[in-house]
């Protein structure tokens, strides 16, 4: 790949997807909020969800935390408790694990999209490339497991890592981390960034709207004409 | 105490003819859109019947309605909060469209394009949601109508419940009655409390129980949690659907569409007034039985001077007290107690209550003698419906207030005759039920006659009071979430491709290719 390709698609495609991603998100929150939504399907066929759904979202849930604090958490700070050689080997179990149940459902959530009449009639043409990126993406995550035992000092994964804080601290070399680095990687990361870029426009967006407010609200709410939300 | 006012309905069973054009209105108005098609706001089932979604009042299956714990607390049946987070993912609790029907259509198009042939064409149903054929409809909002499939089937309804039921499967014993079932728009909603995103609310003004559809994430966990299964989810917009009490027309005064439109003069619409402060406690006691009184201590004399001081300090309009004085849903619940909510047990308070129905004296009594009991009315036991099933639908199997409400209409039925044909007052009888003859003559009237002006006790809202309406100029009026944006009802949209099942949009080429290569063999 030339430099300037490069440069474009790990220095300044991250920019592009980061800011459509938070600004699409802003918009559509505000001007379509009646499209947001988790877009389930389980009335019209629950088989294969129940497994399939908890799997995937379990499996992702614990990706998803895992990737934020493995590549946002400074070295200077785990370096404190962990060795970057044990932390790159945390994540291969930990991420394996999850990302081989989080395989399992979301190829069961792929198979039901795609060959239940029900849901592939009912499935607008988001709801199916959205599940395919997604699936494409896990496959690419896993696949990087054997390029990363091969070099299990660590190395790579702190590129990865100083890459990813780069970014979000707007230092514009970011893109120079990734220069020797497996093409698994690359992939991976360019594919997540695809995600990042589509997420306003698909049903990702449910993910802002996680109820961990109903943890703490009471159980009845009572609204006023005019006024928000009241506790009764 | 902190009075607050509610619309209220009652729908005299009694008199219900089971013609479904409450059904048919409502769903004229709300629900004949692509993704609700399968909803049914308001729906008539003739009981004995599993009803629709089926079994729908089978809570250890579908969990709806709250669970009283060992420590005299309530929680939601599906679970405390963190265990209806922990179904978000895949709701173990909610019935598929199967348990309601699968929506349908007829293939009218063959009809007039078959070609000559030996036998006469027919419109065979099409799958809505796929657009295929479907081989047979197995199940709609009426499918046990007026005693249809076998016994041993309807026989599941859980009213049967310490009811000796084989005998009923037998012609000459059979019974039958209509229920027509809606949002009960519930004091202690289930639906609200199990909302996530809590977008589910009651409104303060007059009790209506609405989902604001912006904020709906569709997380379904309402569909589970409401014991009367009238949550619905729209599998097109991925939100869910209510009866809305028609609050557009209720706001002017009108009837609700079911309401307005009902030929047997069956329902009733009113004000309660009720204390707020006190409906945990009313829904937490401990014996199911005692639900239907502890539900009726919470309601409020509107004529009681205290009441009314404190209904104005809490901001109650002038009109809606007078409405309460002249509802008939307080008469008919509290002065005469005929009036009854719909499974108490569920511990929702529900506001949606039903006039039992009487029904014939069984035919054995008939031909010797009717059974008088010690009062010397007939003997409600020999009516074809038994109390218990009665009792089990509407006070969680309390015998006794159903009893008197059967008692009192058929006094005011002796009265009213003896009165009429035979010129004397059977006030011995009204004393027997603890009627006097001012009571019954109003009973009479309000329930027997059932003019527009006495079904109908409606206060307009007063909107002066909590909005200003110079805000509303030029707004877009009603709307399904989104306000004036016209997103989703355009073609081309960013950000929700709208989705369309096959069923509404092409063209069924397909079995239309199939009954032209029939025509040829023929």
């Amino acid at each position: 790949m030339s430099e300037f390709l490069h440069h474009l698609a790990f220095g300044i495609y991250p920019y592009i997807a980061l800011a459509v991603f938070l600004l699409g998100s802003l918009v559509r929150f505000e001007r379509e909020q009646y499209s947001w939504r988790s877009g389930s399907s389980q009335l019209l066929r629950a088989r294969q969800l129940r497994i399939g759904s908890n799997l995937f979202h379990i499996g992702i849930l614990f990706l998803l935390f895992g990737h934020t604090v493995g590549l946002l958490t400074p070295h200077a700070i785990y370096s404190l408790f962990i060795t970057a050689e044990q932390k790159q080997m945390l994540a291969i179990v930990s991420g394996g694990a999850a990302g081989v149940i989080c395989f399992v459902g979301l190829t069961m959530l792929l198979h039901r999209r795609l060959y239940d009449p029900r849901i592939r009639k009912t499935s607008s043409p988001m709801d199916i490339a959205i599940l395919a990126l997604l699936w494409a993406q896990l496959v690419l995550g896993l696949a990087t497991l054997p390029f990363s035992l091969a070099h299990r000092d660590g190395h790579v994964m702190m590129q990865l890592s100083h890459w990813a804080q780069h970014i979000v601290t707007f230092q514009g070399d970011a893109a120079s981390y990734l220069a020797g680095v497996d093409w698994v990687f690359k992939a991976h990361i360019f594919l997540g960034l695809t995600l990042f870029l589509v997420f306003p426009f698909s049903r990702l967006v449910h993910i802002w709207s996680a109820p961990v407010g109903y943890m703490f609200r009471p159980y009845q709410l009572v609204r006023r004409r005019g006024r928000g939300a009241r506790v009764a | 105490m902190k009075v607050r006012a509610q619309i209220a309905m009652v729908l005299n069973l009694d008199k219900c003819i089971g013609c479904h054009t409450c059904s048919v209105t409502c769903k004229q108005v709300w629900t004949s859109r692509e993704g609700v098609e399968y909803a049914w706001f308001n729906n008539v089932e003739t009981k004995p019947g599993i009803g629709y979604p089926k079994d729908w009042e089978n809570q250890d299956r579908w969990k709806g309605g709250w669970r009283r714990k060992r420590n005299g607390k309530i929680e939601p049946r599906i679970g405390n909060r963190l265990r209806v987070l922990a179904k978000i993912f895949a709701n173990p609790d909610m019935p598929e469209i199967d348990d309601y029907y699968e929506p349908f259509t007829f293939d009218y198009e063959h009809l007039h394009t078959a070609p000559e042939s030996r036998a006469m064409p027919t419109a065979r149903p099409i799958s809505l949601i796929t657009g295929e054929r479907m081989e047979k409809i197995e199940w709609g909002p009426n499918w046990e109508e007026i005693l249809g499939t076998e016994f041993r089937k309807r026989s599941r309804d859980r009213n049967f419940e310490a009811v000796q039921k084989e005998i009923y499967g037998q012609f000459e014993h059979t019974f039958m009655m209509y229920l027509p079932r809606l949002c009960e728009h519930c004091l202690n909603p289930a639906c609200v409390a199990a909302c996530p995103s809590g977008s589910i609310y009651k409104r303060e003004e007059d009790g209506i129980v609405l989902i604001d559809q912006d904020k709906c994430r569709g997380w379904r966990m309402c569909v589970s949690a409401c014991p009367y299964k009238k949550i619905y989810y729209n599998w097109q917009s991925g939100k869910a659907e209510k009866c809305t009490f028609c609050y557009p027309r209720i706001e002017a005064g009108e009837p609700t569409v079911c309401s307005e439109t009902c030929v047997g003069r069956i329902r009733y619409l009113g004000v309660m007034l009720y204390d707020a402060d006190r409906i945990e406690e009313a829904a937490s006691v401990e014996n199911e039985q005692h639900l239907y009184r502890s539900q009726l201590d919470i309601f409020l004399d509107p004529h009681d001077p205290a009441v009314i001081a404190q209904a104005r300090a809490d901001g109650v309009p002038e009109l809606w007290l007078e409405a309460t004085r002249k509802s008939p849903v307080y008469k008919m619940a509290i002065e005469w107690g005929v009036a009854f909510p719909l499974h108490p047990e569920y511990r929702t308070l529900p506001m949606v209550w039903y006039v039992p129905p009487l029904s014939p004296i069984q035919s054995a009594h008939q031909a010797g003698h009717i059974g008088w009991d010690e009062k010397g009315l007939p003997d409600v036991n020999t009516l074809r419906i038994p109390v218990r099933y009665l009792a089990n639908l509407l006070t969680a199997g309390a015998e006794a207030p159903v009893v008197l409400a059967l008692q009192r209409m058929m006094a005011m039925r002796m009265h009213m005759r003896a009165r009429t044909v035979e010129g004397r007052m059977e006030t011995e009888v009204l004393k027997q039920v603890g009627l006097s003859v001012e009571q019954v003559e109003e009973m009479y009237e309000v329930m027997a006659i059932a003019n527009y002006e006495d079904r109908f006790v409606i206060p307009t809202t007063h909107r002066e009071y909590a909005e200003n309406a110079f805000d509303l100029k030029s707004a877009c009026g009603f709307s399904f979430g989104n306000g004036c944006s016209t997103g989703g009802s355009t073609g081309a949209n960013l950000f929700s491709a709208k989705r369309t099942s096959a069923g509404h949009q092409s063209p069924r080429v397909q079995i239309r290719r199939v009954a032209a290569k029939q025509a040829e063999e023929v």
